[in-house]
């Protein structure tokens, strides 16, 4: 069922991911800080800061945040496993749902107002990005053939040539899921106001790093799939899509510090027809390709 | 044969000894509890006795139908006359002509013997088996349910005439009619049992007898009825021009011919109007009003469920067709419509109607693809569909007949307060809208369907749709889950019937995601292939793998041991805190200090987000597009299918 190679590639998922992610969110502090005309902090500062927090004594406020938090990380990191192991795209897609349902259980559970409007917040920024994803899952269904990762690497151009609208697309809500300005509502990475924190503003010590360790290993899956536009069957593509990757990264970085935030209306606006113009024309050019027209 | 009868009629006889007894007793509800314990044995036994589940194996019965027929002419002009007295009583005049336009040119078939059919009337085969079973099991739970819960509508509404006897026989009469109307070939005897289910939910909804109730009942008999006109358009239609009397007639012309075109598209017509799409919706809203078993039963397993069966059994002969593109383009625009509609209200009966138009919409849309993945979707999606809403109807109206409410609001920390009840909503929920469980997964096979069918538009309405409707079920389950911190366990009102109904269909609903793959396996992919495609087209296999099962097996295995985890990580408890609010907690978690120093309340309220999603917003222009839409399909394929 589970190529050797997928066995390994999900081992090394499952490893690597937490240092991996943290080193990046280090190197993009430093970007950050270097675009600001400021020093900014080590690389390794968010490895350090993750590790702090499990060192920490874990409060609760009821018998249940615990619970579904950890439930969250579990998908988060089992959405992953199933995309690096080289299965079904959409399953990926409906386990990263299941992963986000829980930890916004867990902020409505706390019954704190600003708890509940972070749950709100990361509820509607859910519905602005799911459509584009969903969306996404299928463009690689129709330029391959199959939803299985596993096969579509193993296409002979890279994909990005296919479908460079759907990359637009999730571009644009990678912005949302890797919580970058102008469209992080509901937990930004500048922890400097309630509401914006608001989701995991009652998670406190070890239970806050593991809802912080999810959110690395989701990053690394968002960018695994920013990178399978770039794969071939082709080894050295995987260089390519490192470097594309990277760009990625670096212009994430760039969107962050030149926007400010903006109001969940105009998210919502724009993720939506965003995903209907650069995603539906894909599409229909991707349909029309496959009547053979 | 003997079973199928016994199914039909016995829910009448039934009917009839319960409109004998006016007055709760303890013989009623043994009455109603055996009743519909004899309906769900033999649905059980006539599925396993007659193997018609082993695909394609059918049978048809009744051939020769003579005193059969003329009771059943008998029986139309006393429903034709019941409409004509409801409608003088309440001077809706419309009605009359509505009712004599349906009724007269079937019954002028009968009388002048043009009508006389002698094929098979009876038809028998793998979709009527899983009709026969979705209506049975979940209809007749849904009567043990409403003797518990009738009692409590009346002591609640005391202004309300008790006629609970009435009540109850009329769901009975609804179940019966529904089983007649899944096995009939003949066209008439189909349009017989679909117009006692257009009165028996009106009948049903003007239950109260207050002013609203009236309204509505009205609109839906309106609806219903118009749609019966196209019913009996396509009736006389393929009489007297195509020469066939019944269903599997029309079915045999696969890839329809021009001159099936009008029929086919009346027959979706009508079929649009009972599964209360756009812009016929508004009918099913309105049923609202009624006691909530008259909402349980049209949601889940009958009425909307008759007019998507209709239109499963015709998508065979839909793809790339004018009704094909009219079923599929209203029931992809219903089903995203209403699933932003449904973000703007609170009240949890009108989300689940919502919910349910949306859903329809999506079953509709398939079966209107016309391609065998999409069939399969649409199949399952009905599954799994009448026995989830069931449950979510269910429990919203034993906590609304628990607490006096059943605005969504008002659930906050339900988990603590009512717990069995919320385990059994949050199943329910879940199985709505989240992924390893029924719906979703039947979704998941309608996208691949729609992609098959080269639908752009469609693929574009799922996506979007599908995140819109996580919203508005996350939500409220977020309310359950909203614990106030000292809440107290209130006491367990709901009554012993009303868990005899609800326990088994929640197991139900979490065993069918377990059994699913083989019901896929051993019914579904044969029965598309052989009987319903009669082997034409590619082999169509179950667009799920195996390996996708087993994945998703472990997921849902995931969450059920999820309230046993909670048992052992709690084990050692957390230090606990208050929860945040700018350091103002006044220590309770209730209520915080404000900017003079005075205590205030905290309220929580969910989004609703009416500038955006709201009903004023969405609903008149939803319904203007669709309806021009469907006029322009329904005037093409007139002038086609009669003029060219």
């Amino acid at each position: 069922m589970i190529s050797t190679y997928g066995m390994a590639a999900i081992l090394i998922y499952l490893v690597c991911s937490p240092f991996v992610a943290s080193i990046l969110s280090g190197v993009d502090r430093v970007v950050t800080a270097r675009m600001q005309g400021r020093r900014g902090p080590s690389v390794m500062q968010a490895w350090w800061d993750l590790l702090k927090l499990f060192g920490k004594e874990s409060t609760s406020v009821n018998d249940i945040q615990k619970i579904l938090v950890a439930a969250h990380c579990f998908f988060a990191v089992f959405s992953g496993a199933i995309f690096f192991g080289g299965g079904d795209l959409l399953l990926v897609f409906f386990s990263l749902t299941m992963a986000e349902v829980f930890l916004i259980l867990a902020a409505y559970s706390v019954n704190a107002a600003y708890s509940e409007i972070g749950a709100q917040r990361e509820l509607l920024q859910m519905m602005a990005y799911e459509p584009m994803l969903l969306l996404t899952s299928v463009g690689f269904y129709l330029s391959t053939g199959s939803f299985a990762v596993s096969d579509i690497i193993r296409t002979d151009i890279p994909l990005i040539c296919k479908m460079p609208g759907f990359f637009i697309g999730l571009c644009f809500i990678l912005v949302i899921k890797l919580r970058k300005s102008p469209f992080d509502l509901a937990t930004s990475h500048h922890a400097h106001q309630e509401i914006i924190k608001g989701l995991t503003g009652d998670l406190s010590g070890r239970i806050y790093g593991v809802s912080e360790l999810a959110e690395l290993y989701e990053e690394i899956l968002m960018l695994g799939m920013a990178g399978l536009f770039f794969i071939t069957s082709d080894p050295v593509s995987i260089v390519w899509a490192l470097i594309a990757v990277a760009v990625v990264m670096f212009a994430m970085s760039l969107i962050d510090n030149v926007f400010p935030r903006v109001k969940w209306e105009l998210l919502l606006r724009y993720s939506w027809l965003v995903t209907f113009f650069a995603g539906g024309t894909n599409l229909m050019v991707l349909l029309l390709q496959a009547k053979g027209l | 044969m003997l079973y199928l009868a016994f199914l039909i009629i016995f829910p009448f006889v039934v009917a009839a000894v319960l409109m004998c007894i006016k007055t709760d007793s303890v013989l009623r509800t043994a009455v109603v509890v055996s009743g519909a314990a004899a309906e769900i044995v033999a649905a059980v036994f006539f599925s396993v006795a007659h193997k018609a589940w082993v695909p394609p194996v059918s049978y048809a019965y009744l051939s020769h139908t003579g005193n059969i027929d003329k009771l059943i002419a008998v029986c139309e002009v006393l429903l034709m006359l019941l409409v004509f007295s409801q409608a003088i009583r309440f001077r809706k005049y419309y009605i009359l002509l509505l009712s004599a336009l349906g009724t007269i040119p079937v019954l002028w078939l009968d009388v002048t013997g043009a009508g006389e059919s002698t094929s098979a009337h009876i038809y028998v085969d793998s979709l009527t088996v899983i009709m026969v079973l979705v209506v049975g099991i979940v209809g007749s739970l849904i009567c043990i349910y409403a003797v518990g819960y009738i009692k409590d509508y009346h002591s609640h509404h005391t202004d309300v005439k008790d006629r609970s006897g009435y009540f109850l026989a009329m769901l009975f009469v609804f179940m019966g009619a529904m089983m007649g109307l899944i096995s009939s070939n003949n066209l008439s005897w189909m349009y017989f049992f679909w117009e006692i289910t257009s009165v028996c939910s009106f009948l049903l909804i003007g239950y109260s007898r207050t002013q609203e109730a009236v309204t509505n009942s009205f609109r839906a008999l309106w609806m219903n009825l118009l749609g019966g006109c196209g019913f009996m358009a396509a009736i006389l239609f393929s009489v007297l021009i195509v020469e066939t009397h019944d269903l599997m007639g029309l079915l045999k012309f696969y890839k329809i011919p021009e001159i099936m075109v009008f029929p086919v598209s009346m027959l979706a017509f009508a079929a649009i109007t009972k599964s209360a799409q756009m812009p016929f919706s508004r009918w099913l809203l309105g049923a609202m009003v009624a006691p909530t078993p008259t909402s349980a039963l049209l949601h889940s397993a009958t009425m909307v469920k008759a007019g998507v069966y209709l239109l499963l059994r015709l998508s065979p002969m839909m793809y790339g067709t004018l009704p094909g593109i009219m079923v599929t383009a209203i029931g992809g625009f219903t089903f995203f419509a209403a699933s932003l509609l449904a973000i703007s209200v609170s009240d949890g009966k009108k989300i689940l109607a919502y919910s349910t138009i949306s859903n329809l919409g999506l079953i509709t849309a398939t079966a209107g693809c016309g391609v065998k993945s999409a069939m399969w979707a649409g199949i399952m999606l009905l599954i799994f569909h009448a026995v989830t809403k069931s449950v979510m109807f269910m429990s919203v109206g034993a906590y609304e007949n628990s607490t006096g409410s059943r605005d969504v609001e008002d659930m906050h920390g339900m988990i603590v307060r009512i717990p069995k009840l919320a385990f059994v909503m949050t199943i329910g929920i879940f199985g709505m809208s989240v992924v390893p469980l029924g719906m979703c997964v039947a979704k998941w096979a309608a996208l691949r369907g729609f992609i098959d069918s080269g639908n752009a538009y469609l693929v574009m309405f799922l996506c979007f749709g599908s995140a819109s409707t996580l919203f508005y079920w996350v939500k409220w389950l977020g309310k359950i889950f909203s614990v106030s911190k000292d809440s107290v366990r209130q006491e367990d009102r709901v009554r012993k019937t009303e868990w005899t109904a609800i326990y088994p269909l929640t197991f139900t609903a979490v065993a069918l995601c377990f059994v699913y793959p083989f019901i896929s396996s051993s019914v579904l992919v044969p029965y598309i292939n052989n009987a319903a495609f009669a082997g034409e087209g590619a082999v169509f296999e179950a667009s799920i793998t195996t390996g996708d099962y087993i994945l998703m097996g472990i997921m849902i295995v995931c969450m059920c041991l999820l309230p046993v985890a909670m048992r052992i990580v709690n084990i050692k408890q957390d230090r606990r805190v208050l929860s945040y609010m700018s350091g103002f907690n006044t220590g309770d978690d209730r209520s915080f200090y404000d900017s003079r120093g005075e205590r205030v309340q905290q309220h929580l309220s969910n989004w609703y987000m009416q500038d955006i999603f709201g009903e004023k917003k969405i609903l008149v222009p939803s319904l203007v597009i669709s309806a021009t839409f469907i006029l322009i399909m329904m005037s093409l394929s007139a002038v086609g299918g009669l003029f060219i």
